[in-house]
């Protein structure tokens, strides 16, 4: 990835097709490994975790169910009592991200959520489904909504399209959001790592400086971690609060 | 309150983005990177769309053992934890409220065996009290019935030897009255007179 003295910082989000020609010809490369890989390792932590059926938890089943009271808290609070049917799509939407997050930080792996066709098709399918979940709870008084309440009617012209640009750019705001925090890190973490080849190309002072990135990678590491929990977190509790709006009457 | 937080996390999310989307453009501009766009946005890459296919497939896929097997266990497993504990809390309760009702069944025996118990002492003490009255009065009319009776031939004795009395005196006072005039005289003059004579000194 760094060769000689140049950076190629974007180079690790390529996509190359896996099991050879047989990926070329299906389009699988290793962004729908990876996604297999990340819902493999959700289901099997709940499968696993969930095997003792203790009354009293080991550690994994607890974490388990830590995991699914956390979504489940998330999306009844946020949502109301509607929040229970929502509640297997905004765990799968929380745990898919997360572990795609995640996955995106082990050597050799690759972060699905860090392309922007990925996020914006998960954005897009969040937008859709609390447009159909409005129009079957509100019927056409969701379309009220783009006029609010108590503005005088003259100012109608301007703030009806205000809201629906705003409402129109939830989606891009969602995906660009997310996408953009993946590449942000996996490219400050490619660039320090670069620097610390280049830096060790130049003899034993090189050497000693080259520690630097190294240091500030781990600390990086750190911040990747917290970023790919929060990002997954802000995407799922924006889909919570658009459904809210959604089953909002 | 959950308003209030979104709308921060937008707010902040939406001063982050343009940041957040700044800095791969930063970077491309760098000096050293090589000048070729972003991978993510290289759509004549049919992998690009590929993965997205894939992905809503794998999702789908996710969401539905999701949905319809490992979220119900998990359920199944919270539900089932919330009863026993539920059902242990009653049992807990009632067993409790039998120890509670045990308690003062036992306070209730204790009470009515103590005032038992006082009333057997106060009786033993009564029933000591009235034989002892009893005894007592036994023993007075036993006295008074043997001080009566002595009293009595006391009494008799004294009257016996008051009859004796006069009879020794009608005697001595007749041979007295022989001895000093060498007469007889009548009895019944002797009675009278020793009669006459008692009479005046009380006798």
């Amino acid at each position: 990835m760094a060769a000689g003295s140049t950076i190629d910082a974007l180079g690790q989000f390529e996509l190359h097709p896996v099991l050879g020609g047989l990926g070329e010809a299906l389009r699988f490369s290793q962004s729908p490994l990876m996604m297999i890989v990340a819902s493999v390792a959700v289901l099997a932590f709940l499968y696993v975790g969930m095997r003792p059926k203790a009354v009293v938890p080991g550690r994994l089943q607890a974490a388990a169910e830590i995991c699914y009271d956390f979504i489940h808290n998330m999306a009844v609070d946020t949502i109301g009592p509607e929040g229970r049917a929502f509640f297997p799509f905004v765990f799968t939407l929380f745990f898919f991200i997360l572990a795609g997050n995640y996955l995106g930080l082990l050597p050799f792996s690759f972060a699905f959520t860090s392309h922007v066709a990925v996020t914006i098709a998960l954005a897009l399918m969040v937008f859709v489904l609390s447009v159909i979940v409005s129009l079957k709870a509100q019927g056409a008084k969701f379309f009220a909504h783009f006029m609010p309440a108590g503005a005088p009617v003259a100012l109608a012209p301007l703030l009806v399209p205000i809201e629906i640009l705003s409402f129109l750019s939830r989606p891009v705001s969602l995906s660009i959001r997310l996408f953009a925090n993946m590449v942000a890190g996996h490219v400050m973490l490619e660039m320090f790592a670069a620097f610390t080849i280049m830096l060790a190309g130049l003899g034993l002072i090189g050497d000693a400086l080259a520690v630097g990135p190294v240091v500030i990678n781990v600390a990086l590491m750190a911040l990747e971690l917290l970023v790919g929990a929060l990002q997954a977190y802000v995407f799922a509790i924006l889909t919570c609060i658009y459904l809210r709006e959604a089953v909002a009457h | 309150m959950a308003r209030s937080a979104a709308s921060s996390i937008r707010r902040v999310a939406s001063l982050l983005t343009p940041l957040a989307l700044a800095l791969p453009v930063m970077v491309m501009a760098a000096p050293g990177a090589r000048a070729v766009g972003m991978p993510q946005l290289d759509f004549s890459n049919p992998l690009v769309i590929g993965q997205v296919v894939w992905g809503a497939v794998i999702f789908l896929v996710l969401y539905l053992l999701l949905s319809r097997s490992a979220l119900p266990k998990v359920e199944a497993v919270l539900t089932s934890r919330r009863q026993t504990i539920d059902n242990d809390l009653d049992i807990a309760h009632r067993a409790k409220a039998e120890a509670d009702s045990a308690v003062d069944e036992l306070h209730q025996a204790r009470r009515s065996a103590m005032a038992e118990a006082q009333a057997n002492v106060d009786k033993v003490i009564e029933d000591a009290r009235l034989a002892a009255l009893r005894q007592t009065q036994d023993m007075n009319a036993r006295l008074a019935t043997e001080i009566h009776e002595a009293e009595t031939r006391v009494a008799a004795a004294r009257t016996a030897a008051l009859g004796s009395l006069r009879q020794i005196a009608d005697e001595t006072a007749q041979v007295l009255v022989r001895q000093v005039t060498g007469t007889s005289v009548p009895a019944d003059v002797v009675a009278r007179t020793v009669d006459h004579a008692a009479t005046a000194r009380g006798l």
